[in-house]
């Protein structure tokens, strides 16, 4: 089971309402290589993934929930305090029209999330593969959205999701050799 | 001289700490995954693990629950539900 802690993983400030950026960071909540993605995929795949690393896929995919809880709190602080002029300048008029001021599972492009967004082939090698594939798509999502927001408060915030997705990936490289290692082991003995 | 304290800064303050101890132990347990024999990182988070404890014991005690189901004890009365809630601060 879950518990829920009534904290952040990592102070999120912003420095004005700005729903042009909220617009842009609501990818990493309900696009394809979000963290919403991210957290269903690995907590997905550890059912069937070998004992070795079900305790990294549930770890990491706890850990992506805190940060789909940053997310939203960013995204919450830029668009709390715009009016329905400022949303609908901002490219989020069709948000509003549907949504209000509500936060929503859909990319930037207002596409609503999907689980075809995820895969769980049931192969532990293609699953990992697939799973540092998306660290790296969302640390380039960081890293884009980073390049166009102007807001220092913010992108603090945003640098560090960009630096766990380089953790994660690393982590999942490890999970990859720890697996070919059992199975080497085993043609051996 | 003193200073008036200031709550919601100390709060700031406490939180802060535990989410660095915190932090912390969510690195070294996504490196103990995969490095499960590293005895000097396993000390490293089981001191954590003690200080985290206490830090979340001493900022409950202002500032009430952070942990659900339980972690935490609660006030009379029942002030779980009380905010700020994270996204709120």
């Amino acid at each position: 089971m879950w518990f829920y802690e009534k904290k952040l993983q990592y102070p999120v400030k912003v420095s004005e309402c700005n729903p042009r950026l909220a617009k842009y960071l609501i990818e990493q909540y309900g696009g394809a290589d979000g963290e919403l993605s991210a957290a269903l995929r690995y907590l997905n795949q550890r059912y069937s993934i070998p004992d070795k690393v079900i305790g990294l896929l549930t770890d990491i995919g706890t850990e992506e929930f805190a940060h789909l809880e940053m997310i939203a709190t960013m995204v919450y602080k830029l668009t709390k305090d715009a009016t329905p002029e400022q949303m609908k300048e901002a490219g989020l008029g069709a948000h509003y029209a549907n949504h209000d001021h509500a936060l929503f599972y859909h990319d930037a492009a207002g596409n609503p999330w999907t689980a075809t967004y995820i895969q769980a082939k049931g192969d532990p090698i293609a699953d990992l593969y697939e799973d540092i594939a998306a660290e790296e798509k969302a640390r380039a999502t960081y890293q884009w959205i980073i390049n166009m927001s102007d807001d220092p408060s913010l992108n603090d915030g945003l640098k560090f999701l960009r630096e766990r997705e380089i953790v994660h990936s690393q982590r999942f490289r490890e999970a990859v050799e720890i697996l070919k290692f059992e199975r080497d082991r085993k043609q051996i003995f | 001289m003193k200073q008036a304290a200031n709550p919601d800064k100390e709060r700031h303050a406490l939180m802060e700490k535990i989410q660095m101890v915190d932090f912390a132990l969510v690195e070294l347990t996504l490196y103990l995954d995969t490095h499960p024999q590293d005895s000097q990182a396993i000390q490293q988070f089981n001191q954590l693990a003690v200080e985290s404890r206490d830090l979340k014991g001493a900022y409950e005690k202002r500032f009430g629950p952070l942990r659900q189901f339980g972690g935490s004890f609660s006030g009379y009365p029942w002030n779980w539900g009380d905010t700020p809630w994270p996204w709120q601060v």
